[in-house]
């Protein structure tokens, strides 16, 4: 469960504030499918930032599973991004030099989870998505397609609660886009919230929860049943 | 994080582009291999010069007539002040821990043997001298142990005026003129090459009373003490002082210490070998300039993976090891690339000329290796630092 509670965020650009997001009040249960929509500058990136711990509120208060993160050391907000949160990024964002399965494998790294556990878990997760055949592939040798579903691969191998995807179709095509989001919504079965971030209506419709941005505000918050 | 796997992302980030890596160790190993060469070259003087200078042993103190002040030949040789008699070497000889006592002289005769001549040094020495010098004789004997005054006709041969005077034959029993008198061969030493610049094998040994009264002169021109090498150089000096100077009324003599001539020879070469070190070592900076470069320009074409890594949840400081232990790894694998350079450089010169003495300490190799590393480490902090202090979305959305 995610809450946000009067939360701000300003920049201060040349010699001027500007407040990226305004007041925001947000309580986001789990297993709930998210889209935020909203043109370029509406917030929304700055949302996602704040949302996955990688930027800090100027001000307001942000409750992770019921803890308040907000005041976290860097440290701390490392170890929650690490166990709490996985993303997913327009432009994929793999490591070149790595091998497919090497990509999925390095939050496990990072954390230092034992390497018996790490193949075992990589294995599963390359056979689900489909990539088995490409696990000791470089990402150059891979179709976009791919691309994204080792980096969903790579965002969901340490069990987070809350996985927050950026434009995830973005530099996809349509067919390969649905594909990616069908997979991201499967996710959902196994009690993830997923937060999908989008300028496409097409797809930010499919959410069970659209909301809307505007100006750093929320203009709108609809509940669709599926 | 795991050790194997913090050093399988290090080697993976240079092994992709490994033209780069390689050049940037190439800088380190020209560094440490110049370093390691100059030392193996120097530290190979330092033991040759050693070397000749300890080949008689190390246990001897000399006492040469006159006192001087300051190091070197002193006029005592040549001079006025008392001389120093067979009955002060015999003197010394009843001194506790002195195990052999040879009066020396030294000079020029010319050998007459069956109408060949030849003018060779001729050295007057004491019936312990082969013992104190470690000396071998190759066949028959030293003289034998008699009284150094009543001294006989006894001539034993440097290998080299054995060969040019005797050849093929037999020289022992032969009856040879030094001098203008007639002495009988009683051995021959084994080579000994040149030392110092003088030619042990173009030589005789007679008894020094014998040198004394061929060479016409009224005193020795040095008496040699070995000493049990278990006991102190100063307490053997004290002691020979308070004989000497018992005997003489006063200190009309100087006595030179091999151990102590080796000490100050030794750290004067040793100043050396080290100031040739450091000359390698401004190649090694040269080298780090090159790491902390090649890092820099790593940290910026990596900045989204930066990001990334802290969006999975790398710590500040995970970065910073990453960043740091390619830097160290880079100017490791440079600083071994040197080491082999460097020994076989220093060996294919030895090779090459085998008159040029080559050595490489282990203490060196390590030391270089060692600063290859700090180098790496000194190198790779700033831009490791700036790695990890970038901002995870600033990081991200870099191209």
């Amino acid at each position: 469960m995610i809450e946000l509670q009067n939360v701000s965020r300003s920049f201060t650009v040349g010699d001027q504030q500007v407040s990226a997001l305004r007041d925001i009040n947000l309580r986001l249960d789990a297993g709930e499918y998210i889209s935020i929509m909203g043109p370029s500058g509406s917030g929304k990136s700055t949302m996602l930032n704040l949302l996955g711990l990688l930027d800090r509120p100027t001000s307001g208060t942000y409750l992770l599973d019921g803890g308040n993160v907000t005041d976290l050391t860097d440290e701390q907000q490392a170890q929650v991004r690490r166990e709490k949160i996985g993303f997913v990024f327009q432009s994929f964002h793999l490591v070149p030099r790595l091998t497919a399965a090497q990509n999925v494998e390095l939050p496990m790294i990072l954390a230092g989870i034992a390497p018996e556990e790490r193949k075992q878990r990589v294995e599963v997760l390359m056979q689900n998505y489909g990539l088995s055949a490409r696990a000791d592939h470089r990402p150059d040798q891979l179709s976009g397609g791919q691309r994204q579903r080792v980096a969903i691969a790579r965002a969901t191998v340490m069990k987070p609660t809350v996985l927050l995807a950026d434009e995830p179709t973005g530099n996809l095509d349509r067919a390969t886009g649905w594909e990616v989001l069908k997979l991201l919504e499967g996710l959902l079965e196994q009690g993830i919230t997923l937060v999908v971030v989008t300028h496409d209506a097409e797809i930010g419709a499919r959410a069970h929860r659209q909301i809307h941005m505007l100006d750093g505000a929320i203009r709108s918050d609809e509940k669709h049943v599926v | 994080m795991y050790y194997r796997d913090f050093l399988t992302l290090t080697t993976s980030s240079f092994l992709t582009s490994r033209m780069r890596s390689f050049l940037t160790g190439l800088g380190i190993a020209i560094g440490i291999a110049a370093v390691i060469l100059l030392t193996s070259i120097g530290e190979g003087l330092h033991q040759f010069v050693l070397q000749e200078f300890s080949q008689f042993g190390t246990n001897i103190i000399s006492i040469q007539p006159g006192k001087t002040q300051t190091q070197g030949s002193n006029v005592g040789v040549f001079g006025s002040s008392r001389q120093l008699s067979l009955e002060d070497a015999d003197a010394l000889r009843r001194l506790p821990y002195v195990e052999s006592v040879n009066p020396s002289v030294m000079g020029n005769a010319e050998l007459k043997f069956n109408g060949k001549t030849r003018r060779t040094t001729v050295f007057g020495e004491g019936r312990e001298f082969a013992q104190a010098f470690t000396m071998k004789v190759q066949s028959g004997t030293f003289w034998p142990d008699a009284d150094d005054e009543q001294a006989r006709a006894f001539v034993v041969l440097g290998s080299k005026v054995k060969q040019e005077l005797f050849a093929g034959q037999n020289p022992l029993g032969e009856y040879l003129r030094v001098g203008g008198q007639r002495y009988r061969v009683i051995g021959v030493m084994e080579p000994k090459g040149q030392v110092l610049g003088m030619d042990l094998d173009d030589a005789v040994y007679i008894p020094a009373a014998r040198a004394m009264e061929l060479l016409n002169r009224p005193g020795l021109m040095e008496i040699q003490v070995a000493y049990r090498a278990d006991v102190a150089a100063e307490q053997v000096i004290r002691l020979i002082k308070d004989r000497m100077i018992e005997r003489h009324g006063r200190e009309d003599f100087t006595l030179i210490s091999q151990e102590e001539a080796l000490e100050v020879l030794g750290s004067v070469l040793n100043v050396i070998t080290f100031a040739v070190a450091a000359l390698g070592g401004i190649s090694l900076l040269v080298g780090a300039v090159g790491i902390l470069t090649i890092m820099t320009m790593a940290v910026t074409e990596r900045t989204a993976e930066i990001g990334l890594l802290r969006a999975l949840g790398a710590r500040e400081n995970q970065v910073l090891m990453l960043f740091l232990g390619e830097a160290i790894m880079l100017s490791a694998l440079g600083g071994i690339m040197g080491l082999l350079m460097g020994v076989g450089i220093a060996q294919g010169l030895h090779l090459l000329i085998p008159s040029l003495p080559v050595h490489t300490p282990w203490l060196y190799a390590v030391l270089a290796e060692l600063t290859a590393v700090t180098i790496g480490l000194v190198a790779g902090v700033a831009p490791a630092m700036r790695a990890a202090r970038l901002d995870p979305v600033e990081a991200l959305h870099a191209e």
